[in-house]
């Protein structure tokens, strides 16, 4: 028999998704949980689990394809009927002989709900409560609730099966550490729950948003996984400043955009990225992928939180055309307009910092991107010029990288040929 | 042990009280030549006398301030409002007088007073015939307030409710007055009042209600049952006072807990129940608390459909059962 899923709900007022990605192909064996695709809505990308074990025997939905909520996208054929009762879902016993139709209707619908994640990772307080008592990781524990939730039942059926778990860890107060060893690598990544929030009466709890959930995880695997370096180097960008005063209203009156420093920025970096191209890499455990296209991502704050839309083929823009393809980039996404091609491929990551009013920041690298660079506030500086003390405009430009790919010396390099370019432009550069 | 309905629990203990305690008497509209409308009282005046079972006048003030005086004078009234529909013009007695005189005496004076009253929809009652004011009266500190939801409890809540010192008010519910039938011992016992009782043992959730709800949720239970989810029922046959403890101890046991009640939402007793649960076991709760009940409209209409909307059943308590199962 086969099982269709259909697209997800994965937000609140969410009606849509598109299929970023399908993580399985028709033919390929599917793990009931498994993921099964991308999926992404509202600027979020989220796996799907597949609801079912068994066989993907049609995708129905291509990638990139904006389908409403509900929607058939694939089919996955299931093999025999040997329920897996090991599992703690609370299944319907085959004794309803002959459901009425509100009852099937009932019943069906207990199966998409694994679908329906948006209760993944909420606890109620038995859980929580439970969870302590027992040394269970909620999060290890697959729950059979709606929308996928562990529920009490999970938590005292997962304490069954573990009471060795519950004995050794009830002891400690460290936060219990993941064995989930399901993938084959090497090493799997030691997940160490946080610090407990302390809450109080007067405190309020502000629920996290998909957009949030999806930064926290990101920025936590990156810097739990990526060997963070950091460095810096100033520029003297007086001619830039010069060169951008002279051009701005004409090119405003021109471009119909703003002209800021930020296309000169990405400018610079991607004559970098060409010196450097290490740089513009990706790390892929036991090889190194150097990218043949240059992708900027440009990070950006919104009202729902940061998000990185990406100029494609920034190497092959002038200034005019990254002025206006980065401030469309901003204007959607602040606007919530963007697609999933605006916020994937990048290889590259560049933060203007400067526009929050910092000096000095330490990014956390977009992975699987080796570095990410920040252009700082332009201030007016004393600096010694051929032995005077002159006014001029300074920069500061700071860049992590990920040392597995990356050393001090190419990082040097890079924010050097930065610098360099920065520091060249004069009034009389055409931006053309 | 005989099989009795709900009514014929009520009369025997009626009757079985009046030969206990000759202190004790009846009155209200119909009760005595007729036997009440719905005959709960019947034969009584033939067997006690004019003078013990007593046809009163249409006036509800009356049947409960005489009563108040009755009682606080040595007897023991068991005034009948005919449908509580109307026991409104007596609130100023039962809420003023009655719930307080043992206060406002520092003690020294109690209003041993039993209130029945049929309540309860889902009979064509339409407006005036199928209210359900328990809520208005287990706000009042001072009162009691009881509603059996088996024959057996019937019997063993009244008991008690006519022993009682202080005023109680005693709901019975007209659609279960024929419906349900039940083994009731031949001989006089107790029921504690403020002591709810398990019906059923479960797992999965807890119904917390009481009444003809009770009856309800056991057959909802029974369809689920079936589909493999377990539920406990608590029926709280005392809504004022609460059994706290029983309450709290289902609530812990499942951590799902649905209230029902026929007694519009707003205000209800599963507001109250929620509440405490909320208050005391929120450690406990595996998912919000969930409340079933009739819905804020200002009376049951007439109409059958409209009446089946409006009242809770069997069907609707097994599906919000099945979605508290499956959160």
């Amino acid at each position: 028999m086969a099982e269709t899923v259909r697209m997800p709900q994965l937000g609140e007022s969410v009606t849509e998704g598109t299929i970023g990605q399908w993580l399985k192909k028709a033919g390929d064996t599917v793990e009931k949980y498994e993921s099964l695709l991308e999926v992404l809505t509202d600027k979020v990308n989220a796996e799907v689990p597949s609801p079912v074990a068994g066989t993907v025997s049609k995708i129905l939905v291509e990638e990139g394809t904006t389908v409403t909520i509900g929607t058939p996208i694939c089919e996955i054929a299931v093999e025999g009927e040997d329920a897996p009762s090991d599992t703690t879902e609370a299944s319907l016993p085959p004794a309803v002989a002959a459901p009425d139709a509100r009852t099937a209707a009932t019943a069906s619908s207990t199966q998409p709900a694994a679908l329906d994640n948006v209760h993944r990772g909420r606890y109620s307080p038995a859980v929580r409560r439970l969870a302590q008592e027992t040394g269970i990781d909620p999060q290890e524990v697959q729950g059979s609730g709606a929308g996928g939730r562990v529920t009490r039942n999970d938590i005292l059926a997962a304490a069954e099966h573990h009471p060795e778990k519950s004995e050794v860890l009830t002891g400690t107060s460290e936060g219990s550490s993941s064995p989930t060893i399901q993938e084959t690598a090497p090493s799997a990544p030691v997940t160490i729950s946080g610090a407990v929030a302390v809450v109080e009466d007067v405190d309020t709890l502000v629920p996290v948003t998909n957009v949030r959930k999806v930064i926290a995880e990101r920025m936590m695997r990156s810097k739990q996984t990526v060997p963070h370096a950091w460095l810096m180097v100033e520029a003297d960008v007086t001619g830039l400043v010069a060169l951008r005063e002279r051009l701005k209203d004409e090119f405003k009156a021109r471009e119909g955009v703003s002209l800021t420093y930020v296309p000169f920025m990405l400018r610079a970096v991607v004559e970098a990225l060409r010196a450097v191209p290490i740089i513009n890499a990706q790390w892929n455990r036991d090889s190194i992928v150097m990218k043949k296209r240059i992708n900027i991502g440009m990070a950006a704050a919104t009202d729902r939180g940061l998000i990185v839309p990406v100029i494609k083929d920034a190497d092959q823009k002038n200034i005019v055309g990254l002025a206006k393809a980065s401030q469309d980039l901003v204007q959607r996404a602040r606007m919530g307009r963007l697609t999933m091609d605006d916020l994937t491929g990048g290889t590259f990551t560049v933060d203007n910092t400067g526009a929050v009013g910092t000096v000095l920041t330490y990014p956390i690298i977009n992975a699987p991107e080796v570095a990410i660079v920040t252009m700082e506030s332009i201030v007016k500086r004393p600096v010694v010029v051929g032995d005077m003390i002159a006014i001029r405009s300074m920069v500061n430009i700071c860049l992590s990288f990920d040392h597995r790919v990356v050393d001090g010396a190419e990082a040097g390099q890079f924010v050097g040929a930065v610098k360099k370019h920065l520091e060249s432009l004069t009034t009389q550069t055409s931006i053309y | 042990m005989a099989v009795m309905t709900y009514l014929e629990a009520i009369r025997e203990t009626l009757r079985q009280e009046l030969r206990r305690d000759d202190r004790m008497i009846i009155y209200g509209e119909d009760v005595g030549v007729r036997g009440g409308v719905f005959r709960v009282t019947e034969g009584l005046q033939a067997e006690f006398g004019e003078d013990r079972v007593i046809d009163s006048p249409l006036a509800e003030a009356a049947i409960v301030g005489t009563a108040i005086g009755a009682a606080i004078n040595g007897l023991r009234p068991v005034p009948e409002i005919e449908f509580a529909d109307f026991i409104f013009p007596a609130i100023n007695q039962i809420v003023q007088e009655a719930a307080r005189i043992r206060y406002r005496s520092n003690g020294d004076f109690g209003v041993p007073l039993v209130i029945r009253a049929p309540f309860g929809g889902g009979v064509h009652g339409a407006l005036y015939h199928s209210q359900s004011v328990e809520a208005l009266f287990a706000h009042v500190p001072g009162l009691k307030v009881v509603i059996p939801g088996t024959p057996y409890d019937a019997k063993g809540l009244l008991a008690s409710a006519i022993q009682d010192e202080d005023p109680v008010l005693y709901f019975e519910h007209k659609a279960a007055y024929r419906s349900l039938k039940g083994e009731v011992p031949d001989e006089r016992y107790l029921i504690p009042i403020g002591k709810a009782d398990v019906k059923r043992q479960g797992n999965d959730l807890s119904i917390i209600t009481y009444g003809l709800m009770v009856s309800y949720a056991q057959r909802a239970a029974e369809t689920l049952e079936k589909e493999g989810i377990s539920v406990e029922i608590l029926d709280l046959r005392s809504i004022r006072p609460l059994d706290v403890e029983a309450i709290l101890e289902t609530a812990k046991k499942t951590g799902k807990v649905l209230v029902v009640h026929e007694d519009n939402l707003t205000g209800g007793i599963g507001g109250e129940v929620s509440a405490l649960i909320a208050e005391h076991a929120l450690f406990y709760l595996d998912a919000p608390i969930m409340r079933l009940a009739g819905p804020d409209v200002p009376a049951m209409p007439y109409s059958p459909p409209l009446e089946h909307a409006f009242m809770v059943t069997p069907d609707k308590i097994a599906e919000a059962s099945r979605k508290l199962a499956k959160f």
